[in-house]
């Protein structure tokens, strides 16, 4: 018996729609498995996961933060990823946006600096974010390299040069050697909606960013534009449009998200520039972006899914000793059969009696 | 001299993962299959390798476990995108996330342990001889074994039928399956080949050039290795040059940080990356007549009956 692929007349859209959550359901089982590996029992390790962290105020805030540059990431990922333009750096956009507003809060730290700091912070950090994602993409259009490799290589540079600041120049000098900066000013700090609360205003520039996104895809020629150079590039270059310079936009306005999304995760729950303020947002985003459909509501959705299995691995980590890579195993997990149950909407699965001519690749 | 001796045998060290793995990914990428999975393959196998070595006490087990590791991944790999027509580059992605996961729970319970690290040749009289003995007679195991594999592979693609049939694939998978080949099933021999080759690389690195396993220590080498496949024009024999060149860099900024010479050594950590993006910006330059890669590479290939 041989599995084949069989191509369909044409896409299935039922097939579009549930497929992430057939992708969901089978990475349930597999965790399972995996939890009873580890000697944990699969019930109670899943309630801790994807059910405890729903049922308080406390974590719902933490998820709803967690999902803020999730999303916003992974938004500016998917319009690449729809022009076929792979920027897999968005980790890099995401710290060199951090840093670059981070110099303003810095630089007016202690001073009677007006309420222009926060609002001057983030568009700083988006404009670094989308020149750094401008680099590879340049070398891509100019040069012709891949851009999958240089923008990936710019996420060290990035990382390192986030870990000389914070450790050089910037260290607070009364931090006790600690490598981190002093804390932001309230004039340079993002505002939390609830009093007391977690949940702060990058939350809602989120949804305007997937709102944003919504309408550059659904209702502009730009989008149309982006879509069809992705889709189908002949009938792009027919249609006469540039696909450099959507190579170009795409990864600036991913870069310009990621580093918005930086900057306010610093100036926001973390509230002062150190190592490690991104637990692989940048990468997770990818997820996001294809669990999403490369769709903005999609997104939306499977960022606060991604946020609720951050939560719920560190709660599974204090509550039952669950190693924290569980959760980047499963995020892996995830992907793959995301990846695989998209081939569904393409193509027909069959299984056929062995054939001597005829090989899959499974075989 | 003695410090030019020192640099030599650690730029041969440093260069030999990255070796290793592009040449497995070269193989794979000349069948018509770009696994951006290296570097998941490779902190794999690093963490199943120093396993196997600390639990067995052998050297040898543990590049086999990392091997068998690095395989088993690449099968996952080879089910999506031969099997399941996935796009490469998500899949590879994913395969790098998830491999970086594994790699932490499986290394867990050996962070912190120590091995006796791979031992060195040793020729009485050949390995005395000052300057050049110890830099060619003096070596693990592993560095012989990765110039062996290029010479090995470079014989395979260019002097063997199933080489030409393999390169014929990465060509034109179509015209390939018209003359009766099985593309997918060699592409998934070319991707395993690959998958143990990253697996071996990462292996490496905890049984011989540190004997401790530490998460993460493959730090972006899967990456390098990419690159390199690309640095190569995908040939065998310009792989040694580049691995060998990126090996320098890493070594030298040590050094250089060593000798303190007033720049922040973050700036020369970032060296090996930077040259990277470098290179592949001058060599895509350079290559405006034609691209030498595999013309097929990276492209979905679901055979009709």
């Amino acid at each position: 018996m041989q599995l084949v692929l069989e191509k369909r007349a044409e896409r299935s859209n039922t097939i579009a729609l549930v497929s992430p959550l057939i992708a969901i359901g089978m990475t349930i089982v597999t965790m399972s498995i995996l939890f009873a590996i580890l000697g944990k029992n699969p019930i109670s390790a899943l309630g801790v996961y994807f059910i405890d962290p729903l049922t308080d105020g406390y974590s719902l805030q933490e998820i709803a933060v967690k999902a803020t540059p999730l999303v916003m990431i992974a938004i500016g990922l998917s319009l690449c990823y729809l022009a076929n333009a792979w920027n897999i750096g968005a980790e890099g956009q995401f710290l060199i946006g951090a840093v670059a507003g981070s110099w303003i809060a810095v630089k007016t730290q202690g001073t009677d600096a007006g309420y222009w700091v926060l609002p001057a912070m983030l568009l700083v950090g988006a404009a670094a974010g989308a020149l750094y994602a401008l680099i590879p993409a340049i070398c891509k259009v100019r040069f012709g390299a891949s851009e999958i490799l240089t923008s990936l290589m710019l996420v060290y540079v990035a990382d390192l040069f986030l870990d000389y600041l914070v450790r050089g120049p910037w260290r607070d000098p009364a931090g006790f050697n600690f490598p981190t900066t002093a804390e932001f000013d309230p004039v340079a700090t993002v505002p939390v909606l609830i009093e007391g609360g977690r949940l702060h205003l990058g939350a809602i520039i989120a949804l305007v960013v997937v709102a944003a996104a919504a309408v550059l895809l659904g209702r502009t020629i730009k989008g149309f534009e982006i879509r069809v150079v992705g889709a189908a590039p002949r009938a792009a270059r027919f249609g006469g449009f540039n696909a450099d310079q959507l190579i170009l936009l795409t990864f600036a306005i991913s870069g310009a998200l990621a580093g918005l999304a930086g900057i306010i995760e610093v100036a926001g729950p973390v509230g002062h520039l150190q190592p490690g303020i991104s637990p692989g947002y940048g990468f997770t985003a990818i997820i996001v972006a294809f669990l999403g459909r490369l769709n903005p509501i999609g997104i939306l959705i499977a960022g606060l899914f991604l946020a609720l299995t951050f939560i719920g691995g560190e709660q599974a980590q204090i509550a039952m000793k669950i190693p924290l890579d569980v959760t980047k195993v499963f995020q892996g997990i995830l992907l793959f059969y995301v990846l695989a149950c998209d081939s569904l909407i393409l193509y027909r699965f069959r299984l056929i009696s062995s054939s001597p001519r005829v090989q899959s690749g499974t075989g | 001299m003695e410090l030019v001796e020192a640099i030599i045998l650690s730029v041969l060290a440093a260069s030999t993962p990255l070796l290793i793995a592009a040449t497995g990914e070269l193989v794979a990428e000349r069948s018509g299959v770009l696994n951006l999975g290296v570097e998941g393959m490779m902190i794999v196998g690093a963490a199943c390798g120093f396993g196997g070595a600390w639990l067995s006490g052998s050297i040898v087990i543990g590049s086999i476990c990392g091997m068998i590791a690095g395989t088993l991944l690449s099968l996952i790999f080879a089910m999506m995108t031969l099997g399941l027509a996935v796009n490469q580059v998500a899949t590879g992605l994913a395969l790098t996330i998830l491999g970086i996961g594994l790699s932490g729970l499986i290394g867990a319970g050996f962070v912190g342990e120590r091995i006796t690290p791979a031992p060195h040749l040793y020729i009485p009289g050949l390995t005395d001889i000052p300057l050049v003995g110890r830099i060619l007679f003096g070596e693990d195991a592993f560095i012989y074994l990765s110039l062996a594999l290029v010479v090995a592979v470079w014989w395979f693609l260019y002097r063997t039928r199933a080489g030409l049939i393999l390169r014929a694939c990465g060509d034109n998978h179509i015209s390939a399956h018209a003359l009766g080949y099985p593309v997918l099933r060699i592409r998934m021999y070319a991707v395993m080949f690959g998958g143990a080759c990253a697996g071996l690389a990462g292996a490496y690195l905890p049984l011989a050039y540190t004997p401790f396993f530490i998460p993460g220590m493959t730090a972006g080498r899967g990456w390098i290795a990419l690159a390199l496949t690309v640095f190569a024009s995908w040939m065998p024999s310009r792989l040694v040059i580049g691995a060998y060149l990126f090996g320098a860099v890493t070594i030298l900024q040590l050094h250089a940080q060593g000798a303190g010479i007033g720049i922040p050594s973050q700036f020369m950590s970032a060296l090996p990356y930077l040259a990277t993006v470098i290179v592949l910006v001058l060599l895509s330059r350079a290559r405006t007549g034609g691209s030498t890669a595999p013309a097929a590479l990276g492209t979905v290939f679901v055979p009709d009956r």
